[in-house]
């Protein structure tokens, strides 16, 4: 069992939910990638989850696009993010999951890439612009290793589709909160998520984690009811990027309480 | 001299190794909802009656095979003939593809669609037929290129389109097909991604290549009709690759014609400022398929460099990427430079203004030509007229500053 999926039982006999942190890796330059991930395991996360930027990210929103400018900016490539991952992979106790678009995956290649993403201590990975469809690109590789693939699932996947998502699914599944890009969110539609959510449960015992415009709160409280966590990534990125790593605890603190108590 | 019938792509959208559907789940259910629509609709007569009716009578349809007499002696060489894209109505080949896509996207119960727009000449066609089918147009246009094509810009306004500036990365083209993907998750419910080229998450590259396929039909049939057989040499430019795509589908299985396409070797292929994907570029993904593609050592994508900025796009479709290593297509280059001279050779010799674009495909034929006897024929795909290059090209030759 990898640590991602040992992660999530200790959080089920704990009548837990998860937070997930994603960062931009490289946002900052690598020690603040390393400086980041300490943080962020100090403040109470449960998974990481390590963004590797890419010049055309066509699923993410306005903040996110510019932390990975920034990031390439900085000289920050795939190779850059596993070498300094692998170099801390000792004092790191929470999962690391990896977000990158599937071509810096192409171009590493991807038997290398699943050998190092292993050594680096990588026990996820997700490929926004990698559909069910397409996955055997990276499975082959990947199945020798512990690293999971983990699927997302969107409002406009049919259920037919979501059974499919739902069946052999590895790690979580990332349910995509709304139709749109990565970004902060002032409200979204429950009821539809829920819907959606539910249906995936019926068809596999996977975590199903909600993700895409969570900011707050009052926004997780919302969906936690019906999920087994929240993914939060542009207000940390945007809080990181501006040196208020306070916030961030805050907010982790913020949904872990909520987290215990909704359930 | 026919090869085995020619079937691409496969039912998983792929044309060997190359295209797929590499884009966000959230667009899988749509792409899946217009693979079926294109599948059950287009090829419904009811369909195929109106496509072809304003095909005819708005587009201006058939277009005509012109024997370019003077550019042919002057070149000494094989006959020389042009097929008249320009003379299209908005004048490119572009809208053969927006008119066929949003008669689809109608009947699809769609009645907004979001485009990008590199040169403008595809926003300007999907503002067109957005204006004819009483349909909502966004446009996504790289800054720099709203810089660039300041009339086409101010053209999709008047046609009631609303052009929308895009200021992230490179803000070009490949920077407007991002944003068009991204407001496309966004208005997935009632929005139809009209593709531009050749390019894109399947069915796109298919659907693009069969409304344009309508210049290769129609050539073969004209050029036989003049001739009495097949050409020897079509020449098309490659930006994403539609013109070219459209040209080349019906020739194909004809293994005795070959099949030229043309990317744009900017101010050199060895500078590193040029749009040579195919030539220059290495395999990747990007905008949903696999595809040759200009890129870093570590998989970023770069920035293509060309005069004409319809060409300036760091990738080619698949099944030129598929074309190319299965060797039925030849693919070369031609720099700015060139095409420039070819520009004003077309536009002296016979009287018609080509698109930059559409010179680099002259650029390339006119040396050819010039080897063979004159019982040899080539047919150039004359994919746009250049009345919207003039400024640039009064720019680039330093005439500016005498006005
Ligand atoms: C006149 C003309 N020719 C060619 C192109 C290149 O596109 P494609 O390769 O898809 O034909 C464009 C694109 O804007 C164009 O306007």
């Amino acid at each position: 069992m990898n640590k991602l999926t040992e992660r999530f039982h200790r959080l089920k006999e704990n009548g837990e939910k998860a937070f997930v942190a994603y960062i931009m890796g490289g946002d900052g330059g690598m020690e603040r990638l390393k400086e980041d991930i300490f943080s962020l395991q100090a403040s109470g996360a449960d998974v990481i989850e390590v963004g590797v930027p890419f010049s055309d990210p066509v699923a993410d929103g306005p903040v996110i696009q510019d932390a990975g400018l920034r990031a390439l900016e900085a000289g920050t490539t795939l190779s850059t993010i596993l070498e300094t991952l692998r170099v801390i992979k000792a004092q790191v106790r929470v999962p690391l999951i990896l977000m990158t678009y599937i071509n810096p995956v192409l171009q590493y290649g991807v038997d290398k890439f699943a050998l190092d993403s292993e050594n680096a201590g990588v026990s996820g990975c997700i490929f926004p612009d990698l559909p069910l469809e397409e996955e055997g690109l990276v499975t082959g590789a990947l199945s020798k290793t512990d690293i999971s693939v983990i699927r997302l699932a969107s409002l406009t996947s049919p259920e037919e589709r979501l059974k499919r998502l739902a069946e052999d699914s590895e790690g979580f599944i990332y349910a995509v909160t709304v139709k749109g890009v990565t970004g902060e969110r002032a409200e979204l539609n429950a009821a539809e998520l829920e819907a959606k959510i539910s249906k995936l449960k019926t068809y596999t015992n996977t975590p199903v984690l909600a993700g895409f415009g969570i900011s707050t709160p009052s926004l997780a409280k919302k969906v936690l009811p019906f999920c087994d966590g929240v993914i939060v990534g542009s207000k940390i990125v945007n809080a990181f990027h501006q040196g208020k790593r306070e916030e961030v605890d805050e907010l982790i603190k913020g949904i872990k309480g909520l987290a215990l108590t909704v359930k | 001299m026919k090869m085995t019938a020619y079937k691409m792509p496969d039912q998983h959208g792929k044309y060997g190794a190359f295209g797929g559907k590499f884009v966000p789940e959230t667009l899988m259910n749509a792409i899946t909802e217009l693979e079926d629509a294109y599948n059950t609709i287009a090829s419904t007569d009811e369909f195929q009656e109106e496509f072809t009716s304003l095909l005819k009578n708005y587009v201006g349809r058939e277009t005509p095979l012109y024997f370019a007499k003077r550019l042919s002696e002057k070149t000494g060489g094989a006959k020389i003939y042009l097929k008249r894209e320009d003379l299209n109505h908005t004048g490119a080949h572009k809208i053969n593809n927006t008119l066929g896509q949003a008669l689809l996207a109608k009947r699809m119960g769609k009645n907004k669609v979001v485009a990008e727009t590199g040169a403008g000449q595809h926003g300007v066609a999907t503002a067109t037929v957005c204006a004819l089918l009483d349909m909502e147009a966004v446009i996504f246009m790289g800054e720099e290129d709203i810089q660039r094509q300041k009339l086409n810009v101010y053209r999709m306004e008047l046609l009631g389109a609303k052009v929308v500036s895009v200021t992230q990365g490179s803000r070009t083209l490949k920077d407007a097909v991002n944003e068009a993907l991204r407001y496309w998750v966004t208005n997935i419910d009632d929005t139809h991604y009209i593709m531009g080229s050749v390019l894109g998450p399947h069915p796109f590259p298919q659907i693009v290549r069969d409304f344009q396929s309508v210049i290769g039909k129609e050539t073969k049939e004209q050029f036989y009709t003049v001739e009495n057989k097949l050409p020897d040499y079509v020449v098309a430019c490659i930006g994403g690759g539609s013109n070219a795509m459209g040209m080349f589908y019906p020739f194909i299985e004809d293994q005795g014609v070959s099949l030229i396409g043309v990317e744009a070797a900017g101010k050199g292929i060895q500078t590193g400022f040029h749009a040579a994907s195919l030539t220059k570029g290495k395999k990747g993904i990007l905008h949903g398929a696999y595809m040759y593609l200009l890129q870093s050592e570590d998989g970023q994508i770069q920035e293509a460099h060309s005069i004409s900025a319809g060409l300036d796009y760091p990738g080619v479709g698949p099944e030129h990427s598929y074309l190319m290593e299965e060797g039925r297509v030849e693919y070369t280059s031609v720099t700015d430079e060139e095409a420039l001279s070819a520009f004003h050779l077309l536009t002296r010799t016979e009287g018609i203004i080509p698109a930059l674009e559409s010179s680099h495909a002259i650029a390339h034929a006119v040396k050819i030509a010039a080897e063979l006897p004159a019982d040899k024929s080539i047919v150039i795909c004359l994919s746009g007229r250049g009345d919207k290059d003039v400024d640039t090209i009064r720019k680039a030759e330093g005439r500016a500053e005498h006005e």
